[in-house]
């Protein structure tokens, strides 16, 4: 219904809708001038920024992780290797709904409360999208398989394979070998930020540790495309990681075997040394444990019980206990008497079942209760007479014994390519005045005389010592590694000899130790039956409590803990000597009766293992045999 | 009908007894047909690479296009005065659908935005309110005095309002502002006082804060995510920061047809879609999006050409209206993409993928072509 008025107003309302119809376009104008400076902005002047960005976006600089370097024994047996180990693992981005997703998996295969809670703990840590954050590591062969059959209705789920360290003698060489775990924080700190950028393990403990340098190897880098969901598109540039090198140990896998087998069921530790080189053939701690449950997480009551049982499993006894050294020091004890003339291999004395000092109330005892009568030193060493050896280091005095058993490897680290070892002791008055702050007294070096008191050594001094003696006097330094990436360890010998005034001396005390084994009234007469080589050795036994004046040792009154330490050291053959064992068995009881037979088992194994080698070597050119 | 007026014939360039051309007969414009078969086919070849090299989304854009030029060849066909006859029908219809929609519509990604027509398929009817909502508010306006008066300006600003609060409590906010907006353009474009304007303005500050308290969680999280896409890197922000860096690593000149990383690499999100643009910028850089804008604003003059010329109120508004929501189109797009306007969710009209909005830019355009083919048989 257009009022009159409307016809007169047509041509104004053009002009206006003209007028603002220019102003409208004006306005586009002025928009996109807007869109174009906004453009420029980002295009020209930000440029760089967003150039940068793009490419930080598509273009990631990878760390490869260098394949760990592998341990096998002096035979070529491989005592530590990799093998693939498969992880579930879920991209987020990929899939429908996280919580819904767990609880899929958790009714295929197991999961516990503490493996998703680290899950989400690792998800909220990652810094892309797109990335798989693993759920469950090292899976069996089931699990796999049955992740894989159903992976078509697990959108975003992953099995992930990696290399992981895998040690197939297990308990057998747990404190020898040592074990790789995840990096922690602290080491984290101390390690190469870039050399361990894709690592995931380091060696812990044992050969591990102390050649993690040299078994870990060079990462390697790939600059690599990825889209979105980080998926590679290509590989721009690689550069390939330097495998960590091998290493050969002196280690005989069967005489180790033997001496695990030997000590099973006890607690204790055997160590055996190649004494020419100083090579380490056995080194046996028992309990041991499996290092395999290190490797990728140890769950923690499993730990738990490792750390509290009062076996103490994890503890390392050949290296790291420091027991007193008993009666297996006396052939030391009598060459320092020799070598400063203070006895000599004619002189008796008669021994009525103990020793007493003047102005002394104190009876030291012979573990004989009758005593051994009138017995000169080969007699003493044969039959570890105490009471000899009581004379003995009292005519000689502490410090003297202590000057003369340093070079043999007690009281300080012997060197050996292990993390950990601890420096036994052997105390003199110096010591006594700087650690105690107390003058010496002269019983005290009475039972320093039978390898008692103050005096402590590790299996491992013991061994060696027992190799020193072996070479007559010729300085080795023990070593497990005896060679590294095909290279042999040079460092391994230190030039030295025991120099004593009479070199007869060393055949003298071989001799009585041969007679410890071999002769009827040898302390370890027991283990000479069907012998097809000589042994010289020394028995041992440790009180680990003290007996009071009045009381004698009686080991059916004692509880497990509390009874004696057996021990022995000794070497074969006892010409050209191929091995020298030193045999720890806590609360074994008698030297003779318990930690001598284990010597023997282990000897008998290596000359086996000897055995089986030149056979081999004989009949095939190369020794390809593996177990 | 006025037929007779002496004036009118003078200023008709085709004389009603002279040959009529090709273009005329079919009721096509050349130049606007023109411009727009440019523009699809740069969007083609942009889309081409923004969909990872799918001939498939390929083919299927072409046929929508397809639908799009045939419905705009039928509408070019109706004359404006049947448009003119229609609108308050078509006003109260698509009310009544929004209405039906909020009642009984189809729920998707928590808005109901579909209405289920049995045996038809889905159908948006807020994507027709785009055009019926300025050709209302111009026909209201037309039978008015103008410049419009205070109370015509209030009645018309609630025509406009009816949809848009509807369209609004779907959510879609973006949907509702553009078509508020195309109706306050055709208000504008009938002469509304700048007193008016400069009032709206001042009103927008408390307007803006309560529409804020009004908005749903996400809504408000894409608005902070506007103001600060640092802030969330791998989360909300990721789009725009993502869509940032794929145009400016492109550079001036881009890094070719294909050659797009953002793109290619998946990074851009949405990269076929709302943020084409980004895929354009990275691939031909600035010159390329200079050279788009520069077919956009072609398309926009000619627009505006047919609106200046058009014979009587009602089309000059519709006409003006139809072109300058055009523009809001690519402004609301390429403003979200580069990062300037918070991400709305509004397609770069012609050159993104997608149906719906493919069929209402075309039959829009196609109303135009009336508007143009139609005058010499037009009467005020």
């Amino acid at each position: 219904m257009p009022k009159p008025i409307t016809l007169k107003d047509h041509y104004r309302e053009t002009r206006v809708f003209a007028r603002r119809s220019v102003v409208g376009l004006g306005f586009v104008f002025l928009l996109m001038l807007v869109l174009v400076a906004r453009m420029f902005y980002l295009q020209v002047m930000q440029y760089e920024k967003y150039r940068t960005m793009a490419d930080e976006n598509r273009i990631t600089v990878e760390p490869i992780a260098p394949t760990r370097g592998l341990i096998m024994d002096r035979n070529g047996t491989l005592v530590a290797d990799n093998r693939p180990s498969y992880a579930v693992s879920i991209i987020k981005e990929q899939c429908p709904d996280v919580d819904d997703t767990i609880r899929n998996i958790g009714e295929l295969i197991t999961l516990d409360e503490a493996q998703i809670d680290r899950f989400h703990k690792r998800l909220e840590q990652r810094q892309r999208p797109h990335t798989p954050v693993a759920l469950k590591f090292k899976l069996t062969e089931e699990e796999i398989a049955i992740i894989a059959v159903n992976q078509h209705r697990l959108p975003g789920v992953t099995l992930d394979a990696s290399l992981v360290r895998h040690y197939p003698w297990s308990e057998t060489l747990s404190h020898a070998v040592g074990y790789v775990g995840r990096i922690n924080e602290r080491e984290l700190k101390t390690l190469d930020a870039t050399d361990y950028s894709a690592t995931e393990h380091v060696g812990k403990t044992g050969i591990e540790a102390f050649y993690e340098d040299q078994l870990h190897g060079d990462v390697g880098f790939q600059t690599i495309e990825t889209d979105a969901r980080g998926r590679i598109t290509r590989v721009l540039e690689r550069t390939d990681p330097a495998p960590g090198q091998d290493l050969m140990l002196y280690l005989d896998l069967p005489t180790q075997i033997a001496a695990a087998k030997a000590l099973d069921g006890r607690r204790g530790a055997v160590v055996a040394i190649e004494p020419e080189t100083g090579g380490v053939l056995a080194f046996v701690s028992i309990p041991g444990f499996d290092p395999n449950l290190f490797v990728t997480g140890i769950d923690y009551k499993t730990y738990k019980d490792l750390q509290e049982s009062r076996a103490q499993p994890l503890f390392n006894r050949a290296i790291q206990g420091q027991y007193p050294p008993g009666s297996t020091i006396k052939q030391i004890v009598a060459l320092a008497g020799l070598y400063y003339g203070v006895t000599d291999w004619n002189r008796s004395i008669y021994d009525p079942g103990f020793y007493k000092l003047e102005n002394d109330n104190h009876f030291y005892r012979d573990w004989k209760k009758w005593g051994h009568g009138v017995v000169n030193m080969h007699q003493a060493i044969v039959e570890s007479c105490d009471t000899y050896f009581y004379d003995l280091a009292f005519k000689m005095g502490v410090d003297r014994i202590h000057d003369f058993m340093l070079p043999f490897g007690f009281g300080k680290r012997t060197g050996i390519d292990m993390p950990s070892e601890r420096p036994g002791l052997i105390p003199s008055r110096n010591w006594k005045r700087g650690a105690l702050n107390q003058p010496w007294y002269p019983g005290e070096t009475l039972i320093v005389g039978i390898g008692q008191g103050y005096m402590l050594a590790t299996p491992l001094q013991l061994a060696l010592s027992a190799a020193i003696l072996a070479n007559r006097g010729k300085l080795v330094k023990p070593h497990m590694v005896r060679n590294i990436g095909g290279t042999p360890v040079t460092d391994a010998q230190p030039p030295g000899q025991i120099e004593l005034k009479d070199p007869n001396n060393w055949e003298l005390t071989i001799a009585a130790m041969r007679a410890v084994v071999h002769s009827a009234t040898g302390t370890a007469r027991g283990i000479k039956e069907g012998l097809t080589y000589d042994i010289a050795g020394k028995t041992g036994t440790a009180q680990v409590v003290g007996i009071k004046q009045d009381e004698s040792y009686d080991a059916s009154k004692l509880s497990d803990w509390h009874k004696d330490h057996a021990l022995f050291v000794g070497f074969a053959p006892v010409d050209k000597p191929k091995i020298a064992v030193a045999v720890l068995v806590e609360n074994g009881g008698g030297g003779g009766s318990t930690a001598a037979p284990v010597a023997r088992i282990v000897m008998d194994a290596y000359f086996n293992s000897l055995a089986q080698d030149a056979i081999s070597d004989n009949q095939r050119e190369p020794a390809t045999s593996e177990q | 009908m006025n037929n007779d007026f002496p004036y009118k014939l003078d200023s008709l360039r085709t004389p009603v007894t002279g040959r009529v051309s090709l273009t005329q007969a079919i009721h096509v414009d050349g130049p606007l047909l023109g411009g727009l078969l440019v523009l699809v086919s740069v969007g083609l070849f942009v889309l081409y690479s923004g969909s990872s090299q799918s001939m498939d989304t390929i083919i299927r854009q072409v046929s929508r296009l397809a639908i799009g030029f045939s419905v705009m060849l039928v509408m070019a066909q109706i004359p404006p005065r049947t448009y003119k006859r229609w609108t308050p029908w078509l006003y109260l219809v698509g009310t009544g659908l929004l209405i039906a929609v909020l009642v009984a519509g189809a729920e998707a990604k928590g808005a109901q935005r579909w209405l289920a027509l049995p045996g038809i398929g889905r159908f948006q009817p807020s994507e027709v309110m785009k055009l019926i909502v300025p050709m209302m508010v111009s026909w209201y306006l037309a039978e008015r005095a103008l410049p419009p008066g205070w109370r015509p300006v209030l009645l018309a600003t609630l025509l406009m309002l009816v949809p848009t609060v509807l369209i609004a409590k779907q959510p879609d906010l973006g949907t509702s502002l553009l078509i508020a907006s195309a109706g306050f353009i055709a208000l504008f474009l009938s002469g509304l006082s700048w007193r008016f304007i400069g009032g709206l303005v001042v009103a927008a500050v408390p307007a803006a804060g309560s529409l804020w308290m009004v908005m749903r969680e996400y809504q408000r999280q894409r608005v902070l995510t506007f103001l600060n896409p640092e802030m969330d890197r791998w989360g909300a922000g990721w789009n725009i920061t993502q869509s940032k860096t794929a145009i400016g690593s492109g550079g001036l000149e881009g890094k070719g047809w294909l050659h797009g990383t953002q793109a290619h690499l998946d990074f851009l999100p949405e990269s076929h879609t709302d943020f084409i643009i980004a895929v354009l910028a990275e691939e031909f850089g600035l010159l390329g999006v200079c050279a788009l804008l520069l077919i956009y604003f072609a398309i926009i003059a000619r627009g505006m050409y047919i609106a200046m010329n058009a014979q009587d109120t009602y089309s000059r508004l519709v006409a003006g209206a139809i072109t300058l929501t055009f523009f809001v189109y690519v402004f609301v797009n390429i403003g979200m993409v580069s990062g300037i306007l918070p991400v709305v969710g509004v397609p770069l009209p012609l050159v993104s993928y997608g149906g719906t909005s493919v069929v209402t830019l075309m039959a829009g355009f196609g109303i135009l072509m009336s508007i143009q083919t139609h005058r010499k048989l037009v009467a005020t």
